[in-house]
């Protein structure tokens, strides 16, 4: 299925959930905040939450601003 | 000497705060932060690099159980958006501090204060630490208080300008008004600028660019710590009055 990550169109395996995502970009859950299609998903959600093809998800992190 | 900064329950060690952006490279950051002595640190919220997972992160530098992370808006035009990047935020960190910025205008990166008032008010309802980066308006200082910012940060002049405090008496006035602390928010160039600032009697500055953009960013850093330090113990102390004449301070008796 296609997912719109951080705007960019990719394939991934269906039925992949929130963390299934995380683990396979490598990307530690601690770090980061996930949103899919524009609703903030909690952390302890990220094991039951499951994507759909289609679904836009955005990962942010901190980075370097004033 | 205790005059600890404490705003909605959390001490502050320093008075000083500082930005993160603009540095060459990581070690400059982590360099520059150690010597202004700061334990609050802004950062902003990005999208993560999907495709290098292996290029370093800021907090690989920036340890987040040293410092307070004061998350940012920054580039937030809109009170939706100000609102989406301060959800986030609290969803990637470990606090409700936020630091509210609403831009209306890309050349001078004023606030839009009609939009921050909105977001401030939605955030503090949200039970977010709101710290807005505003104007130097007294009334709209009063307005965000009354809308439930946990501080107001008045601009000293446009980010990342160097110009310094532009409105002292507006500050003047903001400080003498506030039920909450005054942190001076961007505009300021150099040491001075910052003492000015504490000796207004503001509580803490934040800076990112002054230090960021310096020659030597680690040596202006340290004397942004001792800036803030002077410019509180003078404000503590009390300034002299200004007057035109002078008054001599040896004294005539016992002259030849």
């Amino acid at each position: 299925m296609r997912l719109k990550l951080n705007g960019t169109d990719l394939e991934f395996q269906d039925g992949i959930t929130v963390a299934g995502l995380l683990k396979n970009l490598e990307i530690e859950p601690a770090k980061v905040a996930v949103e899919v299609n524009l609703k903030i998903i909690k952390k302890q959600d990220y094991q039951e939450q499951i994507l759909k093809d289609g679904d836009s998800i955005e990962i942010v992190n901190f980075v370097g601003g004033g | 000497m205790d005059d600890k900064l404490v705003i909605r329950g959390i001490e502050f060690k320093s008075r000083l705060w500082v930005g993160t952006g603009k540095y060459k490279d990581f070690e400059e950051t982590k360099r520059a932060i150690e010597a202004s002595g700061a334990d609050v640190v802004t950062v902003a919220v990005r999208r993560v690099n999907i495709f290098d997972r292996k290029s370093e992160n800021l907090f690989d530098y920036i340890d987040p159980k040293k410092y307070k992370i004061l998350p940012n808006t920054a580039g937030c035009y809109t009170v939706e958006d100000a609102l989406r990047y301060a959800r986030l935020a609290r969803e990637a960190g470990i606090s409700d501090l936020i630091k509210l910025e609403v831009i209306g205008d890309e050349k001078t990166l004023f606030p839009d204060t009609c939009g921050l008032l909105k977001a401030t008010e939605i955030l503090a309802e949200e039970g977010f630490i709101v710290l807005p980066y505003t104007n130097d308006d007294p009334v709209m200082a009063k307005r965000l208080v009354d809308a439930g910012a946990a501080a107001v940060m008045p601009l000293a002049a446009p980010i990342g300008s160097g110009l310094g405090i532009r409105n002292p008496y507006n500050i003047k006035i903001i400080l003498e008004q506030a039920k909450v602390p005054v942190i001076v928010d961007a505009g300021v160039g150099t040491a001075s600028d910052v003492v000015v600032a504490m000796e207004l009697g503001c509580d803490a500055v934040l800076l990112n660019t002054a230090i960021a953009g310096a020659k030597d960013p680690i040596v202006m850093a340290e004397a942004m710590k001792h800036a803030v330090i002077a410019g509180r113990l003078a404000y503590k102390a009390g300034r002299i009055q200004r007057k035109l004449y002078a008054t001599a301070s040896s004294p005539i008796e016992g002259m030849l």
